[in-house]
């Protein structure tokens, strides 16, 4: 195996082991019901002429994406909480690291294993749902029309990816609990919501909003898709807060994958 | 244990092992002044050794820094001062070819969740670079070596602590290593269970000695606070006392006959009776609480013992031959 294709074998045993468990098949399962109700109203709003109110618009790929949020949350915590967590649970992360890979590939290799599966409900349904929309409209009519469909679907599904496999594998790195991991990051994606919505309603401030990583990635999925902003947030000051947490994920997970733990 | 199919598959990689293993003083681990601080605490401090071929015991008391000696040697952890060459390697420049050319079984116990033993064996050969299918082979031939063939398809955390370590020998042996370093891998096993892991180690490094392929043969160093595990299997051995190398040499020339071991008991003040051999040049510890081990020059009388008990006023109440052991290396070599 060349050097750096560590990643691709951890990253592939893992995908493996969450497909032999049912109760993660019925999810994702379940995270594709959404895409048969779009694609139903896409085929109705398509081919039935008095049912044209049902046409797809940006709008439509952009509120599918966003609905899609609530499966990225359950299908994260499910397979993102013990990715690391059950691996110190295991005393793991020294065995991995005894072998020819480097800390990178491990991460890689875990984060790609959480991507995946989110790939699979984010982009994936949200590009069939495009392919769909062609293939009953009989034309590419509607996607020269709207160039920046195809860009933003790609960016706002690589966001909503990035962001939860980041944040979730972050938080699995901080513990031995795959639960106390999940429990985490249940407060990070709810309850700091909940609090900056609080917060701004009481303050009139709207930079509270930033509190929360779920509300600041909306206002960049606003921005992508060209729909109005819900927040007076500047987007530049909401792609510094995404960075920013972003940048302090990786720094968690530079310090907490090591294969000793020095406590000095 | 080694198939033609996997012999074949890795014919690069093992010429690239050749190479690799070019030990210019015919020692596949070299330490030259190497220091390893963790805070105010220094593990290790210009510790200079070099472990010959073979099986090598590495020994020390619990915090002598066994542990941290060896995962500086994988690169787990980076001296702050000094060279680690390991067959060949610059650890410090190229770690990821170092861990390549060597199984690490931890002290710790330790697993990927989720797997039955053939599936983690075979994951840990895919981690080292071997083939899915070439990695799946081995898996099953390693696991029946180390006596866990009927248990292969069962889950890791099942395991009894014997067997996890059995498993923890098999994932370490599963890409054909150069060399192996085992962390205390008696630990928690019953006498039995010791015993065959002790043979299982000697016969991994000695069916690699058979081996005429032109790769050379297997080293172990085989860290443990265990003496008697160490005295079985080993050929040589390095003490660690505090960071440092107290003693290191062949087992059976550190054992020397230079002297003569005898066990006393006596009556009165033994400190006292202990300064005064001292002082003739004869050496002695207290193992038990109750036997005194006295080794005696060749060129001293046994007399000695007797003239300096009863200038000291010391009864001797028992007094028998004995032979020198590991034991007694240890204790001399830490000044007990």
């Amino acid at each position: 195996m060349p050097r750096g294709r560590a990643w691709q074998v951890i990253a592939r045993a893992g995908i493996v082991a969450r497909f032999r468990e049912r109760r993660f098949l019925a999810l994702m399962l379940v995270a594709w019901l959404l895409f048969l109700v779009r694609a139903v109203q896409l085929y109705v709003g398509t081919t039935i002429a008095r049912a044209s109110f049902l046409a797809p618009s940006e709008e439509t790929f952009h509120s599918f994406l966003n609905q899609q949020r609530l499966f990225v949350f359950f299908i994260t915590i499910y397979a993102g909480a013990g990715l690391i967590a059950n691996d110190r649970q295991a005393n793991a992360l020294q065995l991995y690291l005894s072998k020819p890979i480097t800390r990178r590939d491990y991460i890689a290799g875990k984060l790609a294993t959480l991507a995946a599966f989110l790939f699979f409900v984010t982009w994936v349904p949200a590009m069939l749902l495009l392919a769909l929309q062609v293939l009953f409209s009989g034309s590419l009519e509607f996607v020269s029309a709207h160039p920046r469909l195809v860009p933003a679907i790609t960016m706002t599904a690589l966001l909503q990816i990035g962001l939860a496999s980041m944040t979730m594998l972050a938080l699995s790195s901080l513990s031995r609990s795959r639960r106390f991991a999940a429990m985490l990051y249940a407060l990070v994606a709810i309850f700091a919501g909940a609090v900056g919505r609080v917060l701004e309603t009481t303050t009139g401030h709207a930079g509270w909003v930033l509190l929360s990583p779920q509300n600041t990635l909306a206002i960049l999925t606003d921005a992508l898709f060209g729909l109005p902003a819900d927040s007076d947030v500047p987007v530049a000051i909401a792609v510094f807060a995404i960075a920013a947490l972003l940048g302090l994920c990786a720094i968690v997970l530079e310090r907490r994958v090591r294969a000793v733990d020095v406590v000095a | 244990m080694n198939s033609d199919r996997s012999d074949h598959s890795d014919r690069s990689d093992r010429s690239d092992r050749s190479d690799r293993s070019d030990r210019s003083d015919g020692s596949p681990v070299v330490l030259d002044k190497v220091s390893v601080r963790y805070g105010a605490l220094q593990a290790l401090r210009d510790v200079s050794v070099a472990f010959p071929a073979g099986v090598v015991g590495l020994l020390g008391p619990n915090g002598a820094g066994k542990s941290t000696l060896i995962k500086a040697l994988l690169g787990l952890l980076r001296p702050d001062s000094g060279v680690l060459r390991v067959l060949g390697h610059d650890v410090s420049a190229d770690p990821l070819s170092v861990r390549a050319a060597v199984g690490y079984m931890p002290e710790s116990d330790t697993h990927i969740p989720g797997m039955n033993a053939v599936s983690f064996v075979a994951y840990c050969g895919e981690l080292c670079g071997l083939p899915h299918t070439d990695a799946m082979q081995r898996a099953h031939e390693v696991l029946f070596y180390v006596g866990l063939g009927e248990a292969r398809y069962r889950n890791v955390e099942t395991y009894s602590t014997g067997m996890k370590q059995r498993i923890k020998l098999a994932q370490a042996l599963v890409h054909d290593p150069d060399l192996l370093l085992l962390d205390e891998p008696t630990n928690g096993m019953d006498p039995r269970g010791r015993d065959e892991m002790l043979a299982l180690i000697r016969d991994v490094a000695d069916r690699r000695k058979e081996r005429t392929s032109g790769r050379p043969p297997i080293s172990v160093i085989l860290s443990s606070h265990v003496l008697p595990d160490v005295e079985l299997a080993c050929e040589y051995v390095v003490v660690l006392d505090k960071g440092a190398v107290a003693t290191d040499g062949p087992i059976a020339a550190l054992k020397g006959d230079s002297t003569r071991v005898f066990e006393l008991r006596v009556k009165g003040d033994e400190a006292r009776f202990i300064a005064a051999l001292r002082e003739t040049g004869i050496e002695s510890h207290d193992e038990s609480g109750e036997v005194l081990r006295v080794f005696v020059p060749v060129d001293r009388p046994v007399q000695l013992l007797f003239k300096v008990a009863a200038q000291q006023g010391v009864q001797v109440r028992h007094f028998r031959p004995s032979v020198p052991s590991l034991e007694d290396v240890f204790a001399r070599a830490l000044g007990d």
